[in-house]
């Protein structure tokens, strides 16, 4: 290959996967069917806490059609899920199948219901009799986490599973008489990431030689194909786990399900192909929450403007349990983990304590942690900024770590290197022309938020902190057939993403094929022996790693078959365009002669050039990729209605190497609307009787085509990370960005009235009381 | 409970005579007992346009709808679009501008571009985002789905 250009990386190659899903030939899980297939539908609890008296099925067993139902006596045989983590005070919690007796969140499965379709499975789940006694649901995370006899689980004696104290410097050492705080309690609402298809799964088993196949709205089939072996005994050669298009994720669909476990087990026991697939209601109920967390902190700097120290107590409500595989530790370590942001500040403390509860257990949700820690910190800076009479800008410039200034560690211990915090936020600000667009007019206002990211990680660093899961390489495995035809072959799960497209770029500028020519398969367990999925920002760099080491491994070894069959060396071949040249010369090959000769000639090569040409390749880039992006968002606030305009926004983004400007701008302008929806819409409320509030898409609010604003996007590339393919994840980043630099545009809309914004989302109702509340404390 | 009902509809222009049971729903019908699965169910509850079809040339949500009224009517969903050079287009820019991305809510807002392609009225940008806000897409932030409906809309002059 020519090294000093790329031929596809870099380009808007428009994807392949476009045709079928604009087609109607998509294949999501609940488009697939089998004959004979059954259906089932889940009972679940209708209160968050309480436990199961009695359940009578005598009614719903006589329904016609009724095949079977299951309580959680029918599969105690599946042990109870257990998240484990290797770090010190973590209490695991255990997890039953089915509700054994105790019910822990709403929407919790009671009982499964097997019928000939899903109308009659719902009709029967009507008829069931069941008796509850409720509890004293336990939804107040700080209450939750200072309880001293109602328990989520009770053998656990707290509601605190896991806390965990971060801390640099050493505070006695600073003055404090002579320093500015700036001190606040901070909440960010849970969420739910809400992938617009509802999970679903379907498994088909091969009666022949009893082989299970498990469709699965997953983003992680590596990861559940490990958990059923565990959970249910089943070996990897007995069942295969494919996601096939998977209608989004966002972390929502990167856990194991209990519903998919079961899907499994019954298909298994009646020797019949089983589907469930959620409605909206129960996706809203029993999806992997997100984000919900009480945040003090407080921010110490000096009257120029230097951040000494900064201090919080993180209170992280996970919900229920401890979810599986990424544990509690996943979304409050990462708040505290992230808290720094990109700037100097010596001396830090964070505690952080993960509380159970009796809402659904959190998960990841696309940003994880840092949505949350973006808004308070990046609020504590525009305080701080107000409270010294500095702009906001210069107070981050003072303050941010510079390039010459990198490797640099921060108080939780993350590294910052080659990432490109100053450029980006002066890039950001010469993008809005912001010194122009900051305004004094009331109901007007700009707000910044610049931020740092780890992303593509390696083995050297866990996704969640002390989780004993390999999530820091990827495989490929390259394939020439007999006909030439080229696949590559991965671990990860693309939902949304566009990887067979991104990949067949990169695959196609290492080999020198075109990315037409090139079949990327993934998603599929029976194709790989190990992978986990597609999280955690990690794809692009990881497994566009792996691409690169095994495209360059079957290029040299396809070029030792040609120089013998050219009888030229090597150095004198060229792959380009699928065809193999001889430099300045007519002879040349194409990959179906080539692999004729290799495969079929038993003449032309010795014995040793005749092996098939499959290659492997794993990466690990052993540490992450540092990135960071500054956003900046004007608003207007409808003084009447107190609705929240977006008017501009810009993203100034440090992303390494871009494989596919499209799609990377692409994923910038769904993380922001997502992020939108954090900052504006978005809140799960459970009332205080653990009642949902926001159980459908007309109270649960996310963003639509007016909210959205055009999003200006510029990319830096030149600081590149220590990967083989300079490529950094850029997945959640707009989600990142959002939250604070809207939270700050709002407080700065408000500026006539004197309010900062502590508490997101902030809806038009929350602006109402607290301009109500803030008129009635002023007379 | 299965109380089933006669049903003659004309779905992407074949003709069907069968009996379905009263309360199969419209999407249910269309998915599982005609296998176009290119009608997606996103919500259930006619928020989320996932399932947006068209009936007798008008955007419809098939999730609240029943399969039998459907009766006597002529039903267009997301597969008729390759068939026609007029609707083949809309792929086509959706695809170049990258409008979608994991592709489950894109026949819904494919419906509802093609309803206004039909329709003799010239749409602003605004009037656009605001036809388009009755549907949900989770991966987007919409702006690329805009960008292809002002170019498939523009030849009708837009205001």
């Amino acid at each position: 290959m020519n090294k000093s250009k790329t031929k596809y990386v870099g380009k808007n190659v428009l994807r392949f996967e476009d045709e079928r899903l604009l087609n109607g030939n998509g294949q999501y899980t609940a488009d697939i069917n089998f004959p004979g297939m059954y259906h089932v539908a889940f009972l679940r609890s209708e209160i968050s806490h309480g436990e199961i008296i009695s359940i009578d099925l005598e009614e719903a067993k006589k329904l016609e059609n009724v095949y079977g139902i299951f309580l959680y006596d029918d599969l105690k045989h599946i042990s109870p899920i257990i998240s484990k983590s290797n770090m010190k005070k973590y209490l695991p919690t255990k997890q039953h199948i089915l509700c054994k007796k105790k019910i822990r969140y709403l929407g919790e499965p009671i009982a499964v219901v097997v019928a000939k379709n899903r109308y009659i499975a719902e009709d029967a789940i009507s008829l069931i009799n069941i008796e509850l006694k409720e509890l004293e649901p336990i939804i107040d995370t700080i209450k939750a986490s200072n309880e001293t006899k109602n328990f989520v689980h009770p053998s656990l004696k707290t509601n605190v599973i896991l806390e965990r104290t971060f801390s640099q410097g050493d505070i006695k050492d600073v003055n404090l008489n002579e320093l500015i705080s700036i001190k606040k309690i901070f909440k960010m609402g849970r969420k739910t990431p809400l992938a617009m298809e509802p999970r679903s799964y379907v498994c088909d088993i091969n009666k022949r030689t009893n082989e299970l196949t498990l469709y699965s709205s997953t983003q992680v089939p590596g990861i559940i194909k490990d958990a059923i072996l565990t959970y249910l005994g089943i070996n990897g050669n007995q069942i295969t786990v494919i996601a096939p298009d998977v209608g989004g994720g966002f972390g929502g669909k990167a856990s194991l399900y209990m519903e998919e476990l079961i899907v499994v087990a019954i298909a298994n026991k009646l020797r019949t192909p089983v589907k469930w697939v959620s409605d909206r209601y129960e996706d809203l109920l029993t999806t992997s929450q997100g984000f919900e967390e009480i945040i003090e902190a407080e921010l110490l700097l000096d009257e120029k403007g230097n951040f000494i120290s900064l201090n919080s107590n993180v209170y992280g409500d996970i919900g229920a349990y401890s979810i599986y595989p990424w544990t509690a530790a996943l979304e409050p370590m990462q708040v505290a983990g992230f808290l720094q942001g990109p700037y100097k500040i010596k001396n830090f403390y964070s505690n952080v304590k993960c509380i159970t509860s009796n809402k659904p257990p959190t998960g990841p949700y696309r940003g994880v942690g840092r949505p949350a820690a973006v808004f308070v910190i990046e609020s504590l800076v525009d305080m701080a900024a107000r409270k010294i009479n500095m702009n906001p800008s210069q107070l981050r410039l003072n303050n941010i770590i510079r390039k010459n200034e990198q490797p640099y560690k921060i108080g939780s211990g993350i590294v910052w290197d080659k990432v490109g915090f100053e450029e980006c936020l002066k890039k950001a600000l010469s993008l809005i022309d912001y010194d122009k667009i900051k305004t004094t007019k009331k109901w007007e206002g700009v707000g910044i938020a610049t931020y740092g990211e780890l992303t593509g990680i390696g083995s050297k660093i866990s996704v969640a902190p002390g989780m004993p899961l390999n999530t820091g390489s990827e495989t490929s495995i390259l394939e020439i057939d007999s006909t030439g035809s080229i696949s590559a072959t991965f671990g990860i799960a693309s939902h949304g993403q566009g990887l067979e497209t991104t990949l067949s770029q990169v695959v196609g500028d290492h080999l020198g094929v075109t990315p037409n020519s090139i079949k990327i398969k993934q998603g599929n367990t029976s194709l790989i022996t190990h992978g986990t999925g597609t999280y955690a920002s990690r794809s692009a760099a990881l497994a566009g790693g792996a691409a690169i080491k095994v495209s360059k491994k079957a290029r040299n070894h396809i070029l030792n078959v040609a120089s013998f069959i050219l009888n030229v060396p090597k150095t004198e071949i060229d792959i380009e365009d699928n065809l193999i040249t001889q430099k300045n010369s007519n002879q040349k090959l194409s990959f179906p002669e080539l692999s004729r000769i290799v495969y079929s000639d038993m003449q032309t090569l010795p014995i040793k050039l005749r092996k098939p040409l499959i290659f492997i390749e794993s990466y690990d880039p052993i540490f992450g990729a540092s990135t960071t992006a500054t956003h900046i968002a004007t608003v207007k606030i409808n003084p009447e209605t107190f609705k929240i305009k977006i008017k501009n926004y810009v993203v100034a983004e440090d992303c390494g190497k871009v494989i596919n400007p499209m799609i990377v701008d692409g994923q910038v302008q769904g993380g922001v609307a997502q992020g939108i929806g954090a900052a504006l819409f978005e809140e799960m409320k459970y009332n205080e009787n653990g009642q949902l509030e926001t159980a459908t898409l007309a109270d649960y609010l996310i963003p639509n085509s007016l909210d959205v604003p055009e999003i200006s996007i510029s990319h830096l590339e030149n600081f590149l990370p220590n990967n083989i393919g300079k490529f950094k994840g850029m997945g959640e980043g707009g989600t990142i960005g959002a939250t604070g630099a809207i939270a700050n545009a709002v407080s700065d809309a408000l500026k006539h009235l004197n309010i900062e914004i502590t508490e997101l989302p902030i809806t038009p109702n929350k602006l109402y009381t607290l301009i109500k509340n803030k008129e009635k404390n002023e007379f | 409970m299965s109380h089933e009902i006669q049903l003659k509809t004309t779905v992407n222009g074949i003709e069907y005579d069968l009996t379905v049971p009263a309360r199969l729903l419209a999407s249910d019908f269309l998915r599982d007992n005609l296998n176009l699965t290119g009608t997606h169910v996103g919500c259930e509850h006619g928020i989320c346009g996932s399932c947006t079809i068209k009936i007798d040339g008008l955007t419809a949500r098939s999730c609240l709808k029943f399969a039998v009224q459907l009766d006597g009517k002529k039903v267009e969903t997301v597969e008729s679009f390759k068939k026609k050079p007029e609707t083949r287009n809309i792929l086509e820019k959706f695809k170049a501008h990258h409008s979608l991305q994991c592709g489950f809510c894109t026949p819904g807002f494919l419906m509802i571009i093609d309803e206004l392609l039909k329709s003799k009225i010239k749409f602003s940008e605004n009037e656009i985002r605001e036809a388009l806000s009755g549907n949900l897409c989770r991966c987007t932030g919409y702006e690329n789905i805009i960008k292809a409906a002002n170019e498939i809309l523009a030849h009708k002059g837009i205001k």
